[in-house]
This record gives C-alpha cells, structure tokens and sequence, in this order.
C-alpha cells in the first residue's frame, strides 16, 4: 500500500490539532524513554529498527488498522526502511521527514496579538525541545527574544514581512539550547543584548541589558523594560512588552517554575528565585500575559498552539508560585531536580563563544527536551 | 585492541545500514568468534550495543580513534 513522507510541519498542526496519530518509533528503547514526539491523542509502539530486520509479521497487529501511521527514528533512514516493510505488509504508512532531528529544529511562528500603534508579536514555537522565542515588529523594526540556532526562519520571517531586525536579546545565558542570538545580530547588523551578570566569560561584544532599561522597536514606540529577575541564572532578565506582555525567561513558566542549579549555583540562587517570583513579579500588574521561553509538557499549549496566560492566573494556578512555607520552597527547587538538560555544560560553552562546535555537533549537544523547570 | 575473526568496514554509511550489515556478517560467524566493525555514523554507538544486547551477542570492547568508532562483539 501507500508510503507517504509527512514533514515535521505537518506533524505540528495535529499536535496543535489534538489529531489522532499513532507513532511507531524505531528508535532504541533508551533514546524513546528519554524524549519523543508528544501530542494529546497520539498513541505510540517503540520497537527498535534493528529487532525488525527479519520482518515486520510481528507486529503487524499491535498497529491500529483505523488510524493514521507515521514511523520515526533519528534521522529517517531506519523509518524509511520500517515503513517500506509495513507498506509491502499492505498497510497505508508515512514516515518522518528529517526525523527527530528535524523535529527537533522545526519552528512554528504563532501570533500571540497586535501591540499598540500597529506593532505585532509572534512566538516561535520548537515543539520538539519546548524552546519558545520571540519576534516583535513595529513600523518597518524587529526585535528578536530567545532566539534558537536556526537563524534562517527569524531572518526570513522578518523579511517577509518587509521588517529589519534591528535588536536581539537573550533572556540569559541559556543552557538547554545554542542561541542563535549572536549570529543573527552580527548578520543583521543589530544590537546584541544580555544580562552582564551571565556574561563575565563571554568572548564577543554585546550590550549589556540592566534592569530599568528601555529599548525602542520601531518609530512610535514599543516598549521593552528590561526587568532584573535573577534566579535560573544569576543574571535573568524579563521584559515588560508595550505594558502587556511578560516576558518572563526561564524563570516562570505555565505549569512550573526555573530550575536555580544548571550554571551551577542553586544554593546561592534559591534566594533569588524566591524574591523574582514572590516579590518582584508580584508588584507587576495581574494582567499581564506570561511568555515564557519554555513549555514542558503538551497540555501547557493553548488552543492555537502558542503559550501564554496572564500572571493572574499563574499566581492562582501555579503550583510553584503557591509555596508559603520558605523551606519547603528551597527543598522542590534544589533537592530532587531532574536530570540536567543534555551537553548542558557544552552548551552554556557554546553560547559564551568559547567553543564552535560544527552544526552536526550542536544538533547532537541539542537532543532531547529542555529540562529547565521544576514542578 | 583485541584480535578479531573477521572484520566489517561501515564506514560512511548511514542508518540503518551499519547494523543492517552487522547482522549479516554476523550470520558467517560461529558462536564465540568475534567481529571488529568500523563505523562513523554516531547514532550506531547506542544502537549496536542495544543490538547486541537484544540478540544474546556480547560487545566486548569499542574504541573511538579520529572519528571512526569501533566495536568488537561476540556472536552469542
């Protein structure tokens, strides 16, 4: 029967869809354990590759004859070979364009809404690592947040839309992703900004972003107020978008809070953390609109596939903003952390400018999900 | 590096290929020989030891030497 090539794109929207799906993924049972493809109704089988060399007979009936098929692996030989079997076995199947690698990298650009004075926002979401970043365009101005490696869709994005990229920032120094950042400022001829605090041991030129600072995107002003928020890192900054929108980092997120232990620091930093969520970001305004940098879970996205709630709502339904007790706090964010992002020492190298590492390489540091927050 | 009965070049190939031909030279072995395989596909690091494992065959020793990742299994 029928073998179809089903592009990571297209996965996106039945993730974002909640379409049903059911995932034969081929890969070894370790690397499925430890990050795959998440969607509300997909349905998965792991049975690695190399266990169906003499023939796919045995699985045949684990698979459901009523829903849509796709096989996975790394990079999409092995899928291809998998699905070819199942379709000579009569069976209607697709398999992953590019792979995990390619899902890792897809970005989906969702607009969250209009800012005053004709302005717009959008977030660019990575839902195969939970990455979230940024693009503000006002008046002909871009301004790009969190960016990921791959430069080339912010940069074509902002084109489409006829918009120069004029300044780039990073919330701080990340430890789960490279930052495209650098790059795409140097290529675009923009301003790059970080929180100088982490920023001591970086090897290239950059504008340091304190908090109270203002930056204006375009010619009738929007907004960005550098807000300090130390606590994943000891620098972590958040910004207050055209007064309504909180971009808060890796410190808050919708389900769960930052991590205060991937530079290295949590005892020191749990204190921070504490005073950015139950202080600092409790003097800003309730109606705020949360954009954090990551997601974790699936349930976390809206309907239409972005991510954002208002503060209100986080200080009510966030379990990690709800922790009276002192103690108890310092306890979930330093004891009982899960496992570190992977290559994240490589990777916090990387974004310094202390290693290059070849693209194959920072494709390899990448794998699996973010493992920024704690819940 | 340890001695081998018999030796697999896969080098330059992609997956699934290494393992696919891993298992085929395997199938000219006797219990207990050993086969040395070259690769450089990375992702074969992880699966021929997962291979290995699922088929009762031992890996016994992998080395890394500029890029080129070797294994030696013993067919189970």
């Amino acid at each position: 029967m029928t073998l179809n090539e089903m592009t990571a794109k297209e996965v996106s929207k039945k993730v974002i869809n909640k379409a049903e799906l059911f995932i034969l993924d081929v890969r070894n049972e370790s690397d499925f354990n430890d990050w795959k493809i998440e969607g509300e109704n997909f349905e998965f089988l792991n049975i690695p590759y190399f266990d169906l060399l003499d023939g796919v007979e045995e699985i045949i009936d684990k698979i459901p004859a009523n829903k849509e098929i796709l096989v996975v692996c790394a990079k999409e030989g092995s899928s291809i070979m998998i699905a070819e079997m199942l379709s000579e076995a009569g069976l209607d199947v697709s398999y992953l364009k590019g792979g995990m690698k390619a899902w890792s990298e897809h970005l989906e650009p969702v607009k969250i809404g209009d800012l005053n004075n004709g302005g717009e926002i959008y977030q660019f979401v990575r839902l195969g690592k939970g990455c979230l970043s940024y693009m503000i365009i006002s008046n002909g101005e871009a301004a790009v947040i969190d960016s990921t490696r791959m430069t080339d869709i912010y940069v074509d994005f902002a084109d489409s839309i006829g918009a120069k990229i004029t300044h780039v920032f990073d919330t701080h120094l990340h430890a789960d992703h490279i930052s495209g950042g650098r790059k795409i400022a140097e290529s675009a001829n923009a301003t790059y900004w970080l929180p100088p605090k982490d920023a001591t041991e970086v090897t290239f030129e950059y504008q340091p972003l304190e908090g109270g600072k203002v930056v204006t995107i375009g010619h009738t002003a929007i907004n960005i107020h550098a807000l300090y928020s130390p606590g994943h890192t000891i620098g972590s900054t958040s910004f207050v978008v055209d007064e309504k929108y909180l971009l808060s980092g890796d410190i808050l997120f919708i389900d769960s809070i930052g991590r205060p232990d991937l530079a290295g620091l949590a005892e020191d930093w749990v204190g921070d953390l504490r005073e950015t969520l139950y202080t600092r970001y409790r003097e800003l305004s309730d109606e705020l609109i949360v954009l954090p940098s990551h997601f974790m879970i699936i349930e976390e996205l809206n309907e239409d596939g972005s991510v954002a709630k208002k503060l209100g709502e986080l200080f009510v339904e966030n379990h990690g903003l709800n922790i009276a007790d002192e103690t108890e706090f310092r306890e979930l964010v330093t004891g009982n952390l899960p496992p570190q992002p992977n290559a994240y020492q490589e990777i916090r190298e990387t974004n310094m400018g202390k290693i290059t590492p070849d693209e194959e390489k920072q494709r390899e540091m990448e794998i699996g999900p973010n493992r920024c927050a704690v819940r | 590096m340890m001695n081998s009965d018999k030796m697999l070049d896969a080098k330059g190939l992609a997956c699934p290929m290494p393992i696919v031909r891993t298992k085929k030279a395997m199938n000219d072995l006797q219990s207990g020989q050993v086969l040395e395989i070259h690769v450089t596909d990375k992702g074969a690091k992880a699966d021929l030891a997962a291979w290995s494992k699922s088929g009762g065959h031992e890996l016994v020793e992998t080395a890394e030497e500029n890029e080129v990742l070797k294994f030696w299994i013993r067919k189970g």
